[in-house]
């Protein structure tokens, strides 16, 4: 295989390999980058997908960090600074990196449960994002919605706690883009447990029926909590389904960066010029449990999993190309690390809601922001 | 981040805002109510070019019972749109793009289906704008049929509008004549909120199945609004208060207008709108009256007709001498004719519990 991305449909029915070896990925990252055809990432696009990655790790470092602080010595999980679920992507950047690379604020993402990288990557106001997952009044949603209901007009931006059901309302934000002649696109986002639900085959359906510009991605992270994608799901590759619906539908393997920015440049692109929806699914990896609190006692493949790390893996593929130097990934870092630790302290300081106004915004009436 | 730029999405229209009249006198024109909801959407469609609608069958067809006919023909395809047998798609679609500002009005043709399609109802178009802070609206109307009386058995015959207001963040209109199917439609369509819109095939004055003359009344041809939450005394009296929605208005209008020539007087109420549930108006005419009758072909338990008598318990404690419930009970609606007619809330169950009631002490 050149480069990671496959089109299917795939011939085998066997379990997807775990991630390949840095090496490996190492070898077909600069396989698609020495393509002159292939990736047409700039260095300064290359460093814009890793600078995304490192902000968005660094910023879930941080909750997890805060979520575990007082939740010692016995874990309470409705207690705490942060307090409830806490679903965290990481392992899952090179995703919202690649394909939200191609959006601008006026295109629209819906993403799942485990938001925070997709919300960081199409560019949520950071103090928004911290305040509304630590419940404070600064909150997107005032501290009404959570971390796993993320609402952000500015960025038309939203998610969903229920699997597969942010893939339809992506339909009406490109419906509404369609109609009134903007060439904005819709993403919607979800895992592959969430394939075998209706409302992503009614999705593609009619996005496909109606011609409508969304972009259909697949993060293929192996686990739908404890079942392994091999109990779940009939298909070696998501991707094959895309032609049950006559859409245009490639598998992205080993997590690689470069290759979802180009696969999903290619989606995104069709979808503005009028081509109609594309489905990508992408290998990625589930490098922390399904939850804050999830020991994992299920997954076999734990051992390894550190060593698939995408973002030291894309640091020293960048620094091996000569695309930057050690000194720009300490700059890097601590950029993200400054910017993070001031949404943190935003939401930290912020006030909480007043239990007064708990009935607030159910409907709209004198409600608005 | 930008690597793709493309020209900003521009609203075309603003919905239309200027205040419309507030249930005006009802004039000597007479629609059915199906063509009065019609005649609200176009009025709708034709000043705010963000409302569309869209569902099963609601295009050439014209809706299985009537409640978009005639606008395909004026608005064309793009705006009225035949959809997939696919409500979780169609219905997660409209609340998109009422996320985005347009103004969907979306039909799920049976309410029966709803459990199809549930997820993006409660969990999506109701709680959107609670979860946003306030931040995202959700303008939509989810148009549904609902209600038995013709042998279409136990998976396209009920009511459920119990079940819908049992969960927050939707409004649910209930209209029972043609007048206010209009008035509503109109207050639904420019409700900045997800306004469920519930029509009883039997008010809708439809050719082909029994009707009550009321399904055909006045109505005026102006754009007016019947403000959503808001109940109607259809008829004073002081024996009793009968509090009732939709098909059921019909029938108890019936037996009150019988029951008067003994002597019994009834005072009958509309709700009109479930969410929110006009519990003053029900409360103010039972101190009234001091006895309550609801009427309500919903399923009994757990549901609006406890829901009124609870609003009068914990209004007027000691006002009620009396109350009685004619629902459906809590058993599936039966196929065979006459099984269906011994559990729906007929004119003689309401009859004899009128007569039970005015007889109270």
């Amino acid at each position: 295989m050149v480069g990671g991305i496959q089109v299917t449909p795939q011939q085998t029915n066997q379990q997807m390999p775990q991630q390949a070896t840095p090496d490996t990925a190492q070898d077909q990252a600069r396989d698609v980058a020495q393509q002159p055809a292939g990736s047409q990432l700039l260095e300064t696009g290359r460093r814009e997908l890793l600078r995304t990655m490192i902000l968005i790790r660094t910023f879930e470092e941080a909750i997890l960090r805060d979520y575990h602080a007082d939740k010692s010595p016995a874990f309470d999980i409705g207690a705490g600074l942060i307090p409830g679920e806490m679903h965290l992507s990481a392992g899952q950047e090179p995703v919202a990196a690649g394909v939200c690379a191609h959006l601008t604020s006026d295109d629209a993402v819906t993403a799942t449960h485990r938001p925070h990288h997709l919300a960081i990557a199409h560019g949520m106001d950071l103090r928004r994002l911290a305040a509304e997952i630590f419940g404070r009044e600064t909150g997107l949603g005032h501290g009404r919605g959570g971390h796993m209901h993320l609402f952000d007009p500015d960025t038309h931006f939203s998610c969903s706690g229920i699997i597969a059901e942010g893939y339809p309302p992506a339909l009406g934000q490109a419906f509404a883009f369609r109609t009134r002649g903007s060439d904005a696109v819709a993403v919607a986002v979800t895992g592959e447990g969430a394939a075998n639900q209706g409302g992503f085959h009614e999705s593609l359906n009619l996005a496909a029926l109606w011609h409508l510009p969304v972009v259909f991605v697949v993060e293929d992270n192996d686990w739908g909590i404890s079942v392994p994608r091999s109990a779940s799901t009939s298909v070696a590759s998501n991707a094959a389904r895309g032609a049950g619906y006559g859409i245009p539908a490639v598998r992205v393997e080993d997590n690689a960066v470069e290759d979802i920015h180009r696969a999903a440049g290619e989606a995104v692109a069709r979808a503005r010029a009028g081509g109609g929806p594309s489905l990508i699914e992408v290998h990625t990896l589930r490098l922390w449990g399904h939850f804050e609190g999830d020991a994992q006692a299920y997954r076999s493949d734990l051992e390894g999993v550190p060593g698939h790390d995408p973002i030291p893996t894309y640091e020293s593929h960048l620094v091996d190309q000569g695309v930057l130097g050690e000194s720009d990934l300490e700059v890097m870092h601590a950029s993200a690390h400054e910017r993070v630790e001031d949404a943190i302290g935003f939401a930290r300081s912020s006030p909480t809601p007043d239990p007064a106004d708990a009935l607030k915004y159910v409907f709209s009436e004198g409600e608005r922001r | 981040m930008t690597t793709a730029s493309h020209e900003t999405a521009q609203r075309t229209t603003e919905p239309t805002r200027a205040p419309l009249p507030v249930e005006p006198d009802p004039g000597t024109r007479r629609l059915s109510t199906a063509k009065a909801m019609v005649e609200a959407i176009a009025q709708q469609m034709r000043s705010n070019e963000e409302v569309f609608v869209l569902g099963e069958d609601v295009g050439a067809y014209g809706g299985i019972f009537s409640s978009t006919t005639g606008l395909l023909d004026e608005f064309g395809p793009d705006r009225v749109r035949d959809t997939p047998i696919s409500e979780t798609a169609f219905i997660g679609l409209a609340t998109g793009a009422a996320v985005e500002g347009m103004r969907p009005i979306v039909e799920l043709m049976f309410v029966d289906f709803f459990g199809v399609c549930m997820d993006q109802i409660y969990n999506h178009m109701a709680k959107i704008h609670f979860e946003s802070g306030g931040n995202v609206t959700v303008p939509m109307v989810l148009t549904t049929a609902t209600g038995g009386g013709y042998s279409d058995g136990a998976q396209h015959s009920q009511c459920l509008w119990g079940t819908f207001a049992h969960l927050p963040g939707m409004k649910v209109v209930v209209p029972a004549t043609p007048y206010d199917a209009k008035g509503l439609m109109t207050a639904a369509v420019r409700c900045d909120d997800p306004v469920v819109y519930m029509f009883h095939k039997g008010v809708m004055g439809l050719p082909w199945m029994a009707k009550n003359p009321r399904s055909v009344g006045p109505v005026p041809e102006e754009e007016y609004e019947v403000p959503i939450g808001k109940a109607k005394v259809v008829r004073e009296g002081t024996d009793l208060t009968i509090v009732t929605v939709s098909l059921s208005l019909h029938h108890s209008l019936d037996v009150a207008e019988k029951l008067a020539g003994e002597g019994i007087d009834a005072e009958v109420i509309d709700l009109r709108t479930i969410v929110p549930l006009d519990r003053e108006a029900i409360a103010a005419s039972v101190s009234k009256t001091k006895r309550l009758l609801v009427v309500d072909e919903d399923y009994q338990s757990f549901g609006l007709s406890g829901e009124v008598i609870a609003s009068v318990v914990e209004r007027e404690p000691t006002a009620l001498t009396a109350v009685e419930r004619v629902c459906t009970p809590d058993v599936p609606i039966p196929y065979a004719h006459d099984l269906e007619y011994a559990v729906l809330p007929t004119r003689d169950r309401i009859e004899a519990a009128v007569r039970r009631l005015a007889g109270a002490k």
